[in-house]
């Protein structure tokens, strides 16, 4: 078996049909992950030896009842879980030092949906402490690289799930989507990233950032993989009172429908100066893709682009600031000393625009101006069904390029932290390559629009096939 | 809204709101960080926010409520509850005296 | 106290609803049962990383009943705020509360001396709990979270209390709505219930309020409130006469001493960082729900009394002794209905309850018994005053020495007559009418 260009779709087909066993599979991510992991730290902690149990558990049901895929979905599927889940008796560390022995004593709901579909927990994944950064370098512990180029970042902040389940350590990497951290680290590994709607799936058992901008998504290699996994995750939990009832569709059913008369938006702001030649002429060509297979391009308007990270970067330091607060050593973890320098940034700016007197200037009016933001969305959608543009403004950065001034590293997260103030949905797909490495293309549409988002990203990826370049370990 | 500069003074409130310590070297950094992002944000006041509601929430749902009943599938035994702190007694919690007289 | 100052005090009353489960989470709201320190916590209430919270329906309902019964006005659209600041029982570092939408506003309390306003009445999550005390000679705090996340009530009054008798009266008058509504115990040794009074002295005839204010923290009973406004009042007096302002801070009050004390100075105003609870939706108060509510709320006590005055000239003083929830009260209303049927006097029998000479246990004997017992003592038989001057003879001439005593002034000597002719009679008889007719005998 080569792990490197496995999905779930086929190891789901071979583990029926008795090609590989769920153990022996288990055992190749975990000889990938001794090969590798040295290099890139993708991980944080392993769970090798549950996972084996658990594998071997496994191949016995699936003797015993060829039938056990239907009602486990995700039967023997090895899944690296960010560091943000909280996984029962499984330590679980957010990336940071303060909670860097903490052991849960319970299962997040997105964990159990999971584990109830048969997936097999790999271990959990290295990431920027908390969700803070882009690039991965925010962790307490040692950065992850990417594997495509060893010297880049693989991006932020889900950093080691991206990397894992692209060097071939697990077939699903989890992520949270708060402001990039889903669809970043897809765009620079070269994986489809799902960044749900607010709501659409659980924040249970998830380490909390912003709690209003939090999505809980997934990396996979390709389309059909990662709406399989939302299959599983989404829907509504009674222990989150923000989820919403929506019913949730069989997303992988429409897959291969034509898209013809589809109506895709470019935002005119976000094709300007800053964004990399190479990026813009990677997503040029693949809305002529796009439009050969039936859509049609037109150009919209997002008036308050500009003013979105500024919003961003008020209402998330603010709401981290919060919860943040509850790190104080007693129940759990360390004391706040420990914390990293930008977790305390954040909770210095936060308390900053929260405090009195700044209250109204900052947060409140951040509060309208998300309202603007949210309203400019919904009205390209009333002309457009899905908007186009690019994932990341730059390439892969050098590890160390941006770690000395945080707020250009803030900016590179542009093209990501509006659809997080606006909670809709968006997909990072493969645009291409340049100078090999991975540029992402997100593809964005309104409030529960997933089925539509999978359905135009599975055709393009069947035209384009840039799944099937998997990385080599450049610099390593 | 004019240049922001934060002093070490706002510093050192700002980390006191958000129950921090921070050393001098902390203390220079952030004031310089700080400054600047502050700076930027500061951005928002261009836009005319009148007669604009605030979404501090994004998914429009109200009246999300449970029932009034005692579910103890969650609940956690002492051992559990006090498994990850390095600092109790018995089935207690320990911290340093907090003096209420 | 001098009359130069006129005390001006707000008062913020704290009361534990006694939902079954907790506010944000379904564990048992049971903290004062609990066999054992942390033994009713999940993820949210220990505010583990990753919980969330889950507002009780019934617990908003029940402030909203609350609001309602003290007059207030209810918000149709309310939502819960995260309050932040940093203290060992307080496990999330923000305590969910209400800030700017608070689920009640603008009602009133009536005193006996004048009418409180009701600023708000607002929900929120109790905190865990503190235990002072010294392990292996050290002093320390040990914290158990059963209370964490108890649905906690808050009612904020005006500063329209005038007197530390008025604010026991407005303390006492809450606790007897809250109880009526059987929505608390409204315990006040265990700190189901807990007082909180501001407290500053204006100059008579000074327009402004006075520009500090001292809270007083942590009463648990009646009596410690009204000494503790009074020890205040003398002491932020003698300040005031020397020239000074009193230092604005929350002190305690020490009942074996009879004084308060400092327990917090507040250098700075606290900054709670107030801002919506992202993980609460808001909370719509739609005109169905609202009308719902209020066809769960029992009549008001102050018509409930008024009533009964009317109807049974009943004095409210003694009536309110009988009784703590609107469904004890619907059992009395039967009961006093059924008296009057039977032409027996609801007075007098109030009387007897009150007073425990009834053989009885309210509202578990069954109504019927009650009224038979209180026959068997009310029948002060139409005996004749001619008929017990005949017993009235006898007795006298039967004991001639009490007669002697009493002759002599001993006065003490009726009460042992009239215990000898009622049991010559062996019936109940109006004690009065009896001493009246024995000392006339006596004085022949």
């Amino acid at each position: 078996m080569n792990l490197l260009s496995l999905t779930i779709k086929d190891a789901s087909e071979k583990l029926k049909a008795g090609v590989f066993s769920c153990r022996e599979l288990v055992v190749e991510c975990f000889s990938n992950i001794k090969k590798h992991d040295k290099k890139i730290n993708a991980f944080l902690t392993l769970n090798e030896e549950k996972a084996i149990k658990k594998a071997i558990e496994y191949d016995g049901l699936i003797k015993k009842n060829k039938d056990i895929f239907a009602e486990k979905p995700l039967l023997g599927i090895p899944v690296a879980f960010k560091d943000l889940f909280t996984t029962k008796d499984l330590r679980t560390t957010a990336g940071s030092k303060i909670i860097g022995g903490y052991t849960p004593p319970f299962d997040a709901t997105v964990v159990k949906k999971l584990v109830d579909a048969g997936v097999i927990i790999i271990g959990k994944t290295n990431q920027d402490a908390w969700g803070h950064g882009s690039s991965g370098e925010n962790t307490d512990y040692d950065a992850t690289r990417n594997p495509y180029d060893l010297s880049r970042v693989p991006g932020g902040s889900s950093s080691g799930s991206g990397a894992a389940v692209s060097y071939g350590a697990s077939l699903v990497g989890t992520g949270t989507d708060t402001g990039s951290s889903v669809r970043l680290p897809a765009g620079f590994c070269n994986l489809v990233g799902l960044k749900p709607t607010y709501g659409r799936v659980s924040r249970y058992g998830i380490i909390a950032m912003a709690s209003s901008f939090d999505t809980i998504g997934h990396m996979t290699r390709t389309v059909y993989d990662n709406a399989k996994v939302l299959e599983v995750t989404a829907g509504v939990d009674p222990y989150d009172g923000t989820t919403v009832p929506v019913k949730v569709d069989q997303y992988t059913k429409t897959l291969g429908q034509s898209i013809k008369g589809l109506k895709i938006g470019l935002p005119k702001e976000y094709f300007v100066k800053g964004l990399d030649g190479k990026v813009d002429s990677s997503i040029k060509n693949s809305l002529k893709v796009l439009e050969k297979l039936g859509a049609t391009v037109h150009e919209v308007s997002l008036p308050h682009t500009d003013y979105a990270m500024a919003a961003y970067y008020i209402l998330v330091p603010s709401e981290v600031s919060s919860n943040l607060s509850r790190y104080d050593g007693v129940r759990y973890g360390l004391t706040r000393e420990v914390f990293g320098a930008e977790a305390k940034r954040r909770i210095m700016l936060g308390s900053y625009t929260l405090s009195s007197g700044y209250y109204d200037a900052y947060y409140l009016k951040a509060a309208k101006v998300r309202t603007l933001i949210k309203k400019d969305f919904e009205d390209a959608f009333k002309t457009v069904d899905v908007l186009v543009v690019p994932t990341s403004p730059s390439l892969p950065f050098k590890i160390g390029e941006k770690t000395n001034d945080p707020l250009k590293m803030y900016l590179s997260d542009i093209f990501l932290c509006p659809v997080n103030l606006a909670g809709i949905p968006a997909l990072n797909v493969q645009s291409g390559f340049a100078d090999g490495l991975p540029v992402g293309m997100q593809i964005i549409g309104p409030q529960f629009s997933e089925q539509l988002l999978y359905k135009v990203a599975y055709l393009f990826e069947q035209e384009t096939q840039y799944y099937k370049i998997r990385p080599e370990f450049k610099n390593g | 809204m004019a240049k922001k500069n934060l002093t070490r003074e706002d510093i050192l409130h700002i980390a006191k709101l958000g129950n921090l310590t921070l050393n001098e070297k902390e203390i220079e950094l952030f004031k310089k960080q700080l400054s600047s992002v502050i700076d930027y944000i500061n951005k928002l006041q261009e836009v005319n926010t009148d007669k604009v509601e605030p979404s501090s929430q994004i998914t429009g749902l109200t009246d999300v409520l449970r029932e009034d009943k005692v579910d103890d599938k969650r609940t956690l035994t002492p051992d559990q509850a006090l498994a990850n702190t390095k600092s109790k007694e018995g089935s207690l919690f320990k911290v340093k005296a907090i003096l209420t007289e | 106290m001098d009359k130069k100052y006129t005390p001006i005090i707000g008062m913020e009353v704290h009361v534990e609803l006694k939902t079954a489960s907790k506010m944000f989470c379904s564990c048992k709201n049971d903290p004062f049962h609990a066999s054992k320190p942390n033994i009713h916590t999940c993820p949210v209430c220990l505010g583990l990383p990753g919980a969330l919270p889950v507002a009780n329906k019934k617990a908003i309902e029940w402030t909203i009943k609350l609001g309602l019964a003290l007059g207030c006005k209810i918000n149709t659209l309310s939502k819960f705020d995260r309050k932040h600041y940093f203290y060992p029982d307080l496990p999330k570092g923000y305590q969910i509360s209400q800030y700017d939408m608070p689920f009640c506003f603008g009602g009133k309390v009536k005193t006996s001396f004048g009418d409180i306003g009701i600023t708000r009445v607002h929900l929120e999550e109790d905190t865990g709990k503190l235990i002072h005390q010294k392990v292996n000679g050290q002093n320390v705090s040990l914290i158990d979270f059963n209370r964490s996340g108890v649905p906690l009530v808050e009612i904020v009054s005006e500063p329209e209390i005038f007197s530390s008798a008025q604010a026991k009266e407005y303390a006492k008058k809450l606790r007897q709505i809250i109880r009526y509504l059987d929505i608390s115990d409204a315990d006040m040794e265990k700190g189901g219930m807990r007082l909180e009074a501001n407290i500053s002295l204006q100059k008579k005839g000074e327009k402004t309020l006075p520009n500090y204010k001292v809270e007083l923290k942590n009463i648990n009973s009646f009596r410690y409130l009204e000494r503790g406004i009074e020890y205040e009042m003398k002491r932020q007096a003698e300040i005031l006469d020397g020239g000074e302002t009193p230092v604005q801070e929350t002190r305690g009050y020490n009942a074996e001493k009879d004084a308060t004390f400092t327990q917090r100075i507040k250098e700075e105003a606290a900054d709670y960082r107030y801002f919506p609870e992202p993980d609460l939706p808001p909370i719509k108060i739609s005109d169905e729900w609202l009308k719902e509510i209020k066809s769960d709320l029992p009549l008001s006590l102050d018509s409930v009394f008024k009533s009964w005055k009317e109807k049974h000239q009943l004095n409210s003083d003694l009536a309110e002794l009988l009784f703590e929830t609107a469904s004890e009260l619907l059992w009395l209303n039967r009961l006093f209905e059924e008296t009057a049927k039977a032409k027996l006097p609801v007075d007098k029998l109030v009387n007897l309850l009150v007073h425990k000479k009834l053989k009885a246990e309210l509202f578990k004997t069954e109504v019927d018994k009650i009224i038979e017992l209180y026959k068997k003592e009310t029948v002060i038989s139409d005996i004749s005053d001619d008929e017990l001057k005949e017993v009235i003879g006898k007795v006298i001439k039967n004991n001639p020495n009490p007669v002697a005593d009493f002759k002599k002034g001993k006065t003490t000597a009726v009460h042992f007559m009239i215990g000898q002719v009622m049991r010559e009679i062996k019936r109940k008889i109006d004690f009065k009418r009896l001493e009246k007719l024995i000392i006339s005998e006596l004085s022949k």
